[in-house]
């Protein structure tokens, strides 16, 4: 990974004294999972870092080409395991985009509530290890408390809490159970007041802006360049959602905001993904109101043969621009299945982040980037 | 033999009980931390091990003791093996000059003791000099294993405990002024001649000394020379088994001393809030009740603060210090004398 960051001339490098090259990871309590940050430091000052990742690598883009369209289905789900209805969406939506299958209203408009569960549950980890990285750890259990809730609704509903592999070709596996618009109207009253409470102990706290105001920011053009997406990007003040920029499913029957920031630092970052979570729940309540009738799920051969052809389907996930690029050759695997996940190019900004902050930094970028291994390493 | 130890039955015999209760407090002051978080992060804490969790810091203290001793084989054996006690003895020793109690505190036999072990003209010196001798087991410690984390994690030590001794000194220098006196027992007994604790009129210096002391013991939000997310343990990442139980209770045992120096300084140490309105009541409490009340309230602060607040970074850790503290503290400390001059004219 390369960019063109530049390395400030320090005291070592003037007296030519050797800088500590410290391994962060894959070991670590806070590099999300396994990854390997290589930092070159004076004193506690970060000269240079390199990310090391691969340690996490299954192969899932060939794996998949050895099974059918409706059975890679599953493993989609493994990337962002924090977010995996919205892999599983991406990856449905593409296969329905290239075999050219129209799914039902009632199905989308699922489909959009439990999307935007996911992105909430996705948020609230996301804050709260970000948080905790920073050293408030009660944000953490608190988050914890309420993503229990979207947990619980999605168990409810696809019978799987993590790895849900929550929609099929054509539409749902099954029609939503009895309760779900209760259930998820009593999260949606609640969570509102909850993210005030995770405001009210990070937003105005001095401790919490002398961390994050100003750490890590990064012009928009900048991040333009390095292909940052989703509420990364979007810190940075850069209007781009692809809920509004391209809608799929139904998402242009919604009214919804796009939070955007304008310093592009740690703290705009996190205002901007508060503010998606309510945005979210608005989202989710209107589907609620607006849920259609009929069926759940369009009539799809049993076995799958998309026509020769290829397609590149993306969604706005919780993390950014999750895109998946399908071949298909006319048989009933697919031919070739490219996946473009957000954190693997979020991660690239690292070194055009950190070069001249903190070690203690360098915990609060990895948490306001967002990463998440299982995406990145594929 | 025992003929030379004959004149200090008295201080052996308090020095004995001292170190079972200090002990007792420290394991129990574990126990609270992890139920008042637990209770903040709505969570009930530990449950397990007895009614409410009460054996648990016993479970854990037989654990760290069966636990294997691991001494990394790049470490240095010398340094890694003494760290733990440099900054585990120091913390105890404090114990001997707090006054728990009045020096007619009890009487067993028809003879009067002192709720203290020894009322020493210079007993705050004393105990600023002997806390600082705490950070030397950090840094020995982080040094002697020979590793980057532990290295980072002295290093920051260093930096912050020895910079944040320097308001400390300063913040304690008005009571000094008022009482006239280093001894603890005579500053407790000026704040009962003066009826006001010296909270009051050296609030500046409370707030300040209590700040320092958050920093001297490493807790959040100062918690940097073992910040977990950033160093994984800090200075004791290398430790484990009881090596590491050792550096884990001298850090409570700092914070003991901490509050109770801060309680006995500021707080009037064994005496009783609002006299005029308790003392017809509750003058049958003894003093040592009220002093643990006190110390239990500033713990209490400790772990609410623990509860709530990231934590800072270390360039604005220092910026603290220098830009804010330090100034403060000095101004405090020429206020004070100046109103005193006014007064006394």
């Amino acid at each position: 990974m390369s960019d063109t960051a530049p390395t400030p001339a320090s005291t070592a490098a003037i007296l030519n004294e050797d800088v500590m090259v410290l391994n962060m990871g894959p070991q670590h309590p806070s590099t999300h999972g396994v990854l390997r940050v290589i930092l070159k430091l004076d004193g506690e000052k970060i000269m240079d870092l390199d990310c090391d990742i691969g340690y996490l690598h299954r192969g899932i883009e060939k794996i998949v080409e050895h099974r059918t369209y409706t059975g890679a289905a599953p493993y989609m789900d493994r990337l962002d395991y924090i977010a995996a209805v919205s892999n599983n969406l991406a990856y449905i939506g593409a296969v329905e985009k290239l075999a050219g299958i129209q799914v039902p209203p009632k199905a989308q408009y699922v489909r959009v509530i439990l999307t935007e569960l996911t992105r909430i549950a996705s948020h609230l980890l996301w804050l709260g290890t970000h948080a905790m990285d920073i050293g408030a750890l009660t944000v953490f259990l608190y988050c914890f408390r309420e993503r229990e809730d979207v947990l619980n609704i999605l168990e409810m509903t696809t019978g799987a809490r993590l790895t849900t592999n929550a929609f099929r070709v054509g539409g749902l596996a099954a029609d939503i159970p009895d309760g779900f618009a209760a259930k998820t109207r009593a999260f949606c009253d609640i969570i509102g007041g909850r993210i005030k409470e995770y405001e009210g102990l990070l937003s105005a706290n001095r401790i919490w802006l002398a961390r994050t105001r100003g750490i890590g920011a990064i012009p928009a053009d900048d991040a333009i360049a390095i292909g940052l997406s989703g509420p990364s990007l979007r810190g940075s003040g850069v209007k781009w959602d692809l809920r509004k920029a391209s809608p799929y499913e139904a998402y242009d029957r919604f009214e919804f905001d796009i939070p955007v920031g304008a310093n592009g630092d740690t703290y705009d970052r996190y205002q901007v993904r508060l503010e998606e979570m309510r945005q979210s729940r608005r989202i989710i309540l209107q589907a609620l109101d607006g849920m259609p009738e009929g069926d759940f799920r369009a009539k799809v051969p049993r076995v799958l043969k998309p026509p020769p052809g290829e397609v590149y389907h993306s969604i706005e996930a919780p993390k950014g621009e999750l895109g998946f690029y399908l071949v298909s050759d006319g048989s009933a695997n697919p031919y070739r299945v490219r996946i473009k996940g957000p954190s693997f190019f979020n991660l690239q900004a690292m070194r055009r982040l950190c070069v001249g902050h903190f070690v203690a930094d360098v915990v609060a970028i990895i948490g306001t980037l967002d990463i998440v291994l299982g995406e990145i390493d594929r | 033999m025992l003929e030379l130890f004959k004149p200090y039955t008295e201080e052996l015999v308090k020095i004995v009980i001292l170190l079972a209760l200090v002990s007792l407090a420290i394991a129990y002051l574990t126990w609270l931390e992890r139920k008042v978080i637990g209770h903040i992060q709505s969570r009930l804490g530990p449950m397990r091990v007895g009614w409410h969790g009460l054996l648990q810091p016993i479970a854990d203290g037989i654990k760290f003791i069966l636990k294997e001793d691991i001494i990394p084989a790049k470490a240095d054996r010398f340094g890694f093996v003494l760290a733990p006690l440099l900054a585990f003895i120091p913390a105890f020793i404090v114990f001997a000059l707090i006054p728990f109690d009045g020096p007619q505190a009890f009487t067993v036999g028809g003879q009067t003791y002192s709720g203290y072990v020894a009322d020493v003209n210079i007993a705050l010196l004393f105990v600023m000099a002997i806390t600082s001798i705490c950070v030397l087991g950090l840094i020995v410690g982080g040094w002697a294993s020979n590793s980057k984390y532990p290295l980072l994690g002295a290093l920051r030590s260093v930096a912050q405990l020895v910079s944040y001794e320097i308001p400390m000194a300063l913040s304690v220098m008005g009571v000094v002024m008022m009482a006239g006196s280093l001894s603890l027992v005579q500053i407790v007994l000026a704040q009962e001649r003066l009826g006001w604790w010296f909270f009051l009129p050296q609030l500046v210096g409370f707030v300040i000394y209590f700040i320092c002391g958050v920093a001297e013991t490493n807790r959040n939000p100062f918690d940097l020379p073992e910040a977990e997310a950033e160093l994984v343990g800090g200075y004791h990442t290398e430790y484990s088994g009881f090596r590491f139980a050792l550096f884990f209770l001298a850090e409570y045992a700092n914070m003991i001393t901490i509050s109770a120096v801060a309680a006995t300084l500021f707080l009037g140490g064994w005496l009783m809030p609002f006299p005029s309105l308790f003392a017809p009541y509750l003058s049958w409490v003894p003093g040592i009740v009220w002093f643990s009340l006190k110390v239990f309230a500033l713990l209490f602060l400790y772990l609410w603060f623990r509860g709530t607040f990231p934590r800072y970074r270390f360039d604005q850790l220092m910026g603290i210090m220098w830009k804010i503290l330090l100034p403060v503290a000095i101004a405090n400390i020429l206020v004070t004398a100046g109103v005193m001059l006014y007064l006394n004219r």
